[in-house]
């Protein structure tokens, strides 16, 4: 990993596009200002994680799941018909 | 086509529910080839890997419980799997199930989306910070329901 040492206001080149550039420094909290094209996404890397996580706890869905859930949803559309009714 | 399904077995799928992720689906990056099943049991689609039997998401339609819902991703992510106008998104969410099944959440946060027309699909980050990666589909089925009352 390539390890630069910025202050405030100083920045980085990443490709001739991409600038990073740090905005303020308070204790261990750091703002820092990206401009990119529009195609290069950037996201904070728990998002990622996250979805990435998530995806994996949802590939454990047991193959046999699926009318189970669907009679819970009609369940559940009966339940708000009758209290419709009351 | 025969695929083998984690669901049902191997199964005969036609050409058309074939749907192609460039990118693959993120913490699944190899797999690019999946079949879209559609639901003898609505509102609930299995995406199935066609390389993986055991990898198969389960899919529901966020409208269902979230009319709400909008899809807040950029004009060149669109692109990127070739859509250029609103009717041709296809929209999903990937269904968590716990043993409670009643708990099942779903990830409004990472979308699936799918060109409709070319069956080009990706897996995209909504950047609106209120839509979570859990969202508890009875509950908010429920006080959805409760609101139309």
């Amino acid at each position: 990993m390539l390890i630069l040492a910025r202050r405030i206001d100083e920045s980085i080149m990443i490709g001739d596009q991409i600038e990073v550039s740090i905005v303020d420094v308070k204790g261990d909290h750091v703002k820092i200002g990206i401009t990119a094209p529009k195609n290069v996404k950037v996201y904070r890397k728990e998002v990622y994680l996250a979805i990435q996580n998530e995806n994996i706890e949802a590939v454990k869905a047991k193959p046999d799941i699926i009318p189970a859930l669907s009679n819970l949803f009609k369940e559940r559309a009966k339940k708000s018909d009758e209290e419709k009714k009351e | 086509m025969k695929v083998n399904s984690k669901a049902y077995g191997p199964i005969e799928v036609d050409e058309r529910q074939k749907i192609y992720f460039p990118s693959g689906i993120l913490g699944f990056e190899n797999l690019k080839y999946y079949v879209l099943l559609d639901a003898k049991q609505q509102p609930f689609y299995w995406l199935q890997s066609m390389d993986v039997v055991e990898i198969a998401f389960v899919l529901i339609d966020p409208a269902v419980f979230r009319p709400d819902y909008k899809l807040d991703v950029t004009k060149e992510e669109l692109e990127e799997i070739g859509i250029k106008n609103k009717q041709d998104i296809l929209c999903f969410a990937i269904v968590t199930i716990p043993e409670n099944l009643s708990a099942m959440t779903a990830n409004l946060q990472g979308p699936i989306i799918i060109n409709r027309s070319t069956r080009v699909g990706r897996q995209s980050i909504n950047t609106d910070p209120k839509w979570k990666v859990r969202h508890s589909i009875m509950k908010e089925l429920a006080s959805l329901r409760q609101e139309t009352c």
